[in-house]
């Protein structure tokens, strides 16, 4: 029998676990902690760094964003390999807007001898939401083909049925929306990405914690752990503007007013409050298995939400 | 049928630049349905030409645009009105500008952009509800094609961006996995739905395509 190389590259490349890996998180039974960092337009990613640096030993692991909205920025591989070589733990998104399948395996092979572990397999945005309206969108697979591909990967086969010269491993993650409306071809999604591997998952914002519970109750029954996504309220104008445009997103008027109620300038500490209360209570009540932490460019705040949450990573 | 819709006249003008004089060619099937290339639109633009000073030598609507012995055909019939025009514009698709390009050696060039092979909902109103992919899956989703009807074309289910039943591309739109999903419902099939699509093989017909309709050998009907 053939011995392995993949020590030998890990060696070779200097690849190094600074961090429990987000399998090992969930196995040892721990609230998963994640955050989110969205790369820069452009080649500047000093002020990226600092947020990688900030968030690397606050939660357990961080999501690369890909492209994301189809906005071109620095790309979620490389953000990825810069958060490894930073002491960080990645979880790297990739999606199949851009890249068809020879792209991304080419890409998931790179990102395996470089360390990384944790994969969240997306479809992608389309392509008129974004700021290139005039690229060709690929989607030569979606969610549940990447997942499968992957699987693919580790059994030492490409999707062109040719054997690799080694397998790759990877803990599979792929997103699920609770309050997509009709939730029903949504389930029939999320168990068809259960069957093709997902291992775990994040969830599209959630806000309705009631309506999250329900949810909970039919996802519980399969064997995957879920994260519940939340996303930083910044304002109420924020709130409203993502009921009106953002599918599978509904913030609850309650929350609304709470944020209004806020003085001027002051909405965000209103947001923080709100977020680090669902998070307590996702947590005390075993809601969910993590949670996902999305401030979209406030990333700054996420230490002061888990010092609010009460949540410190080391202490779990 | 093939949808067009005629280029800006600015911008054919700007084709036609240095051509004075200009043969046209319409087709009497797709581009007399959009109003891009019937005898109407043929007679329109021979007059916005010549107000514009060019001298249009002619004119043809052929029955079918795309159709090349044909076009070869009236091509020969109308050959002096050919011979002295500097070019061809084609009122037509761009298979049906193409089949002019086969058939004279002059230059032409597309009054039409082809938009897409579409349904007739309604007289004037067309839909895309077929990519031509090359291998069809309709058997599996109620006959509705996700390929096509999906702005992402994905297969095994609607991605995140639907919203009551919407897509998010456009409002406008009905989510082809929404109606998927309801039209397997009602059959009691949405097990069709739940079984997964591998990826799709893009090259099953190897572009540019070519087919040939296999005849039987003798031309028996029997064995």
């Amino acid at each position: 029998m053939q011995v392995s190389n993949m020590d030998k590259v890990f060696e070779e490349l200097k690849v190094k676990h600074a961090k429990p890996s987000i399998k090992e998180i969930l196995d040892s039974g721990k609230f998963l902690v994640t955050g989110e960092i969205g790369p820069p337009k452009g080649p500047d990613i000093t002020e990226m760094i600092e947020h990688i640096d900030l968030l690397k030993d606050k939660v357990h692991a961080m999501n690369i964003t890909d492209n994301q909205s189809s906005v071109m920025r620095y790309p979620s591989l490389a953000t990825a390999i810069l958060i490894k070589e930073r002491g960080g733990e990645p979880n790297l998104q990739i999606t199949c807007r851009d890249r068809n399948r020879l792209a991304i395996e080419a890409d998931l092979l790179f990102a395996y001898t470089r360390g990384i572990r944790s994969v969240l397999c997306l479809t992608g945005d389309s392509i008129p939401v974004g700021d290139h309206k005039d690229a060709k969108p690929v989607f030569d697979l979606e969610s549940v083909q990447l997942l499968n591909l992957i699987r693919s990967l580790e059994d030492g086969k490409d999707l062109g049925g040719n054997e690799l010269n080694e397998p790759v491993k990877f803990f599979k993650g792929a997103i699920v929306t609770p309050e997509a409306n009709p939730l029903e071809p949504q389930l029939i999604k999320f168990e068809k990405k259960v069957e093709a591997g997902a291992e775990w998952f994040q969830t599209q914002a959630i806000y309705d914690m009631d309506h999250f519970a329900k949810f909970m109750k039919i996802a519980r029954q399969y064997p995957v752990k879920i994260q519940a996504g939340l996303v930083l309220l910044v304002s109420a104008g924020m709130a409203k503007y993502m009921n009106k445009n953002v599918p599978g997103v509904f913030v609850p008027d309650k929350l609304i007013d709470e944020l209004a109620s806020a003085e001027k300038g002051k909405s965000i500490d209103v947001g923080i409050k709100i977020m680090a209360r669902q998070i307590k209570q996702i947590r005390e009540e075993g809601l969910a298995d993590g949670v996902h932490i999305m401030a979209i460019g406030k990333e700054d705040v996420v230490p002061r939400i888990l010092e609010e949450a009460e949540i410190d990573i080391n202490e779990l | 049928m093939i949808v067009t819709k005629q280029k800006a006249f600015e911008a054919i003008l700007k084709e036609l630049d240095g051509m004075e004089k200009v043969f046209l060619v319409g087709c009497g099937d797709c581009a007399t349905l959009c109003e891009t290339g019937g005898e109407e639109q043929v007679k329109e633009m021979a007059e916005r030409l010549t107000s514009e000073g060019k001298t249009v030598t002619g004119s043809v609507v052929l029955e079918v645009g795309c159709h090349e012995l044909d076009a070869k055909k009236e091509f020969r019939a109308h050959k002096e009105e050919i011979d002295s025009a500097d070019a061809l514009l084609v009122m037509s698709c761009g298979a049906g500008c193409q089949s002019a390009r086969a058939g004279v050696e002059k230059p032409v060039f597309p009054a039409n952009d082809t938009l897409f092979l579409g349904n007739v909902l309604r007289y004037g109103q067309f839909e895309e509800k077929c990519r031509l992919c090359g291998d069809c899956l309709l058997d599996i989703t109620g006959a509705i094609c996700p390929v096509t009807r999906c702005h992402k074309g994905i297969l095994n289910g609607p991605c995140g961006g639907t919203n009551e039943g919407k897509c998010e591309v456009d409002p406008e739109k009905d989510c082809a996995w929404t109606l998927i999903y309801q039209q397997l419902e009602r059959e009691g099939k949405l097990e069709k739905m739940k079984a997964y699509q591998p990826p799709k093989n893009w090259n099953t017909v190897l572009k540019p395509g070519r087919h040939v309709i296999e005849r039987k050998r003798g031309g028996d009907a029997g064995e």
